[in-house]
């Protein structure tokens, strides 16, 4: 209180900054008498008495046999939730009624956009299997998003559960690593070592041949992630560790999203500006063919296999 | 086709780059990319506003070599790329506003994480304000509402976890909605394309047959996006996301995440469905009621609140309702109000998360009104830039809240029916506001012994000060050039149809 100062206001030098700190507000000097806040000081115990009240006060608030209106509210609350949710499938079912019936030749979506997909999807394409022509020729834009949703999702569960590294060597040497998983289970060492090379390889098959079967990026993706789900699984940390660790993974993901990235933008740009695109179609059905959809199955396949591990390796012990 | 017609989409994708390449680098090239990233969308994005501004008309982009009902479009009008610009300026000074915060509560090894989810979710804005496709609309939904749960609980504390799972259950909700409508529209209309699905919606709109699908459809996309925009009964979320996370993160999601969703939703009510069915089917009379029930409740609210930062988080509900009761209004005037309710909004409520930081940073870091007081003499220029949030707020005039407000009565007047309310909640709703704004401000006016904190000078903190003070021009650009902004409002208004 010592430092304001107290004297009659200086009607002549009012100035900004005076005010500003208030050094000269008429509040204060004048004679208007308001005086500054008292501070309201408590003794450590009235403190203390006030906490323990308070988290008193906190502990029945809450407590559903003590207070019967937290207990009304729980059941109404639940009986609303249902009584709302069951509205709502309600809704939706009424709806479902009055739309087209499915399969119907004369229905609103078979129209233009279906029949060119259908029709000119391999000439324009060239890629057998429509769907994958269709998601990453037609609208490659929304799949290069749909890309960066796992790319985000990775991102978000990485700032949840990623430790340390100091954290994570100390993890391991308090074997805590085994404790969810038998150690040196050999059923599952052999299981393991017959089936991974197959899953792997049938997952590289999936992806490279997206365009001429059924499958892709996304499908083949999933079931590589898989299998190194198993193989981390069966061996252990340390040995997938020496071939996929965490330098590994973001040179993997960076460099496949990128590609795609720079395939999706020469795709667009060049379309969209009219000039002519140098990447060949091929021969429909060969595996070198059909254009930028093959290195952009690559590219998601990738991914989505980075993606599935890091998921798992990161819920398992929280870091690659 | 010039080249400026290239912007839009190289400053998505760009975005959607820099956020790759920014997970694999340390936090100060991530940091310095993510700036030259933003830097680099608001000269792109406003370098396409003023071609629009002279060519007069808007747009349309093709994502690759095939064009409309086939292929990923995008389309650029005025109203877009002025969004754009403007939602860049806003990120950036937010993230440089609350920087020094970042690195005391943030892991050191999780910072870069920060600025991809923030490339990330400038990218979803950006695919948000520009998309001309539905199925478009929803991936980049998925992005910003996985960026916006990322920047809740980057600061790992219980609050912002509980905080992070309470956003992600009742966002993926509102997701859950949209993409339900989407199917209803898909399937009566056969078209994701917003403009081909409104010319088969006018052909279909003359028979019942598809009344009910498109009403529902209608509500479903409404509702999805009013969760994800906190109107008011579904707030729930908000007050923790807002008032817990760090300041930066509550800067961007309450100024630009929820504006992503309400403009994506005038695009849909203007290009997909077409603002004259909207206006028959009632659905925005329960945007409208809504909408004044959160103007009050949400003011309400933040009057009990004795968190400063709680207190401007539950005042955001306050203000979503207003831009809600503009929708609601169902007339031109009503959405050009809202419109410029959103910008006001963007620049306020950014402007006053990031001062009161400040404040509370000469609060011994305590965010409670008590110890707050005479915070403003202790960080004078975070005190000014309170005190401008404030007075724009409450709508004093000069300020850009008092323009909103002016647009908003002057939009009820032209609408019989819904005048009377409009005009009382609003009156009530400025009071309210100014109850609980003011007496923020003569709290952190009102002298105390100033040897209890040490006060910080504006020459300590020079960033800090240099976006409270950019802040503080553009809330008096929106408040003394309204009449500009309101021409360039309704000409992209016009441009939609």
């Amino acid at each position: 209180m010592s430092k304001l100062r107290f004297s009659k206001r200086d009607t002549k030098d009012f100035s900004l900054k005076e005010w500003m700190d208030g050094t000269d507000d008429p509040m204060v000097t004048g004679d208007i008498g308001m005086k500054p806040q008292r501070i309201q000081k408590d003794d450590f115990q009235t403190v203390m008495k006030h906490m323990r009240d308070y988290e008193e006060v906190e502990r029945h608030l809450y407590d559903s046999d003590k207070n019967t209106g937290v207990r009304i509210f729980n059941k109404l609350y639940r009986i609303s939730s249902i009584i709302f949710t069951m509205l709502l499938i309600g809704v939706l079912l009424y709806v479902v009624s009055y739309l087209p019936p499915v399969g119907n030749a004369s229905n609103p979506d078979n129209n233009v956009v279906a029949q060119r997909y259908i029709e000119n999807g391999l000439e324009e394409t060239g890629a057998v299997n429509i769907v994958s022509g269709m998601i990453l020729t037609y609208r490659a834009f929304d799949t290069f998003g749909e890309t960066n949703v796992l790319f985000i999702a990775t991102c978000c569960v990485m700032i949840m559960l990623m430790l340390e590294e100091k954290a994570l060597k100390e993890q391991e040497e308090t074997e805590q690593n085994h404790k969810f998983e038998p150690q040196n289970d050999q059923i599952l060492i052999f299981a393991a070592r017959v089936l991974c090379p197959v899953i792997l390889v049938f997952g590289i098959y999936i992806i490279l041949n997206g365009h001429i079967s059924p499958g892709g990026g996304f499908s083949g993706g999933a079931i590589l992630g898989a299998g190194m789900c198993l193989y981390a699984n069966a061996m252990g940390f340390s040995r997938i560790g020496k071939w996929f660790n965490e330098n590994v993974y973001k040179i993997a993901k960076i460099s496949a999203l990128c590609m795609y990235g720079l395939i999706g933008s020469y795709f667009y740009i060049t379309g969209a500006n009219g000039i002519e695109n140098h990447i060949p179609l091929g021969i429909p059905g060969h595996i070198l063919s059909s254009g930028i959809i093959l290195p952009i199955n690559i590219a998601v396949g990738i991914e989505v296999a980075c993606t599935m591990y890091a998921f798992y390796a990161l819920f398992r012990r929280g870091g690659l | 086709m010039d080249i400026v017609c290239n912007f839009p989409a190289v400053s998505i994708l760009l975005c959607l780059f820099g956020g790759i390449i920014s997970s694999g680098l340390k936090q100060v090239a991530a940091r310095i990319i993510n700036a030259v990233l933003i830097l680099t969308v608001i000269v792109l994005s406003a370098t396409t506003f003023v071609y629009t501004l002279a060519t007069g008309s808007s747009f349309v982009y093709v994502m690759g070599r095939f064009p409309a009902p086939w292929g990923n479009e995008i389309r650029a009008g005025m109203l877009e790329t002025f969004m754009a610009t403007f939602f860049g300026i806003i990120m950036l000074l937010s993230l440089l506003g609350g920087e020094k915060k970042l690195h005391d509560e943030v892991e050191e090894d999780k910072i870069f994480l920060y600025y991809v989810l923030n490339d990330l979710l400038l990218s979803s804005l950006l695919a948000l304000v520009y998309t001309n496709d539905l199925f478009t609309a929803y991936v980049f939904i998925e992005i910003n509402t996985i960026a916006a749960c990322g920047l809740i609980m980057i600061r790992q504390n219980g609050r912002t976890i509980e905080a992070a799972v309470r956003y992600m259950i009742m966002s993926l909700l509102g997701s859950g909605m949209i993409l339900l409508s989407i199917c209803l529209l898909y399937d009566i209309t056969g078209h994701l394309l917003m403009s081909n699905i409104k010319e088969t919606i006018v052909s279909i709109s003359h028979y019942d047959t598809y009344y009910i699908p498109l009403t529902v459809a209608i509500a479903l996309i409404c509702v999805g996006l009013a969760i994800k925009s906190a109107l008011y009964p579904f707030h729930a979320w908000l007050p923790d996301a807002y008032g817990y996370s760090t300041v930066s993160s509550a800067a961007i999601l309450s100024s630009l995440v929820s504006k992503g969703y309400i403009f994506l939703l005038i695009k849909i009510f203007y290009r997909v469905i077409g603002i004259e069915i909207i206006r028959d089917s009632k659905v925005i009379n329960i945007l409208f009621i809504f909408g004044l029930a959160g103007m009050i409740f949400g003011s309400l609210s933040a009057m009990k609140e004795g968190d400063i930062r709680r207190m401007i988080a539950f005042s955001s509900v306050a203000q979503i309702g207003y831009i809600y009761m503009g929708f609601g209004l169902g007339t031109q005037v009503g959405m050009i109000a809202s419109i410029f309710h959103i910008l006001t909004h963007a620049a306020t409520k950014s402007l006053l998360f990031i001062s009161a930081i400040g404040l509370t940073e000469v609060s011994g870091g305590s965010r409670h009104f008590n110890e707050a007081t005479g915070s403003g003499y202790r960080n004078k220029i975070a005190g000014i830039g309170f005190t401008v949030g404030s007075l724009s707020m409450v709508g004093l005039p000069a300020f850009a809240g008092f323009i909103s407000k002016i647009l908003f009565a002057q939009a009820a007047l032209k609408n019989p029916h819904k005048m009377l309310p409009v005009l009382i909640v609003l009156g009530i709703s400025t009071i309210l506001n100014a109850i609980y704004f003011l007496k923020t401000v003569i709290r952190i006016y009102t002298p105390v012994d100033t040897s209890l904190y040490k006060p910080l000078t504006i020459k300590k903190q020079k960033l800090y000060s240099c976006v409270i003070a950019m802040f503080i021009m553009i809330n008096f650009f929106l408040g003394l050039m309204s009449t500009r902004v309101i021409d360039w409002i309704t000409m992209g208004l016009e441009m939609f149809s």
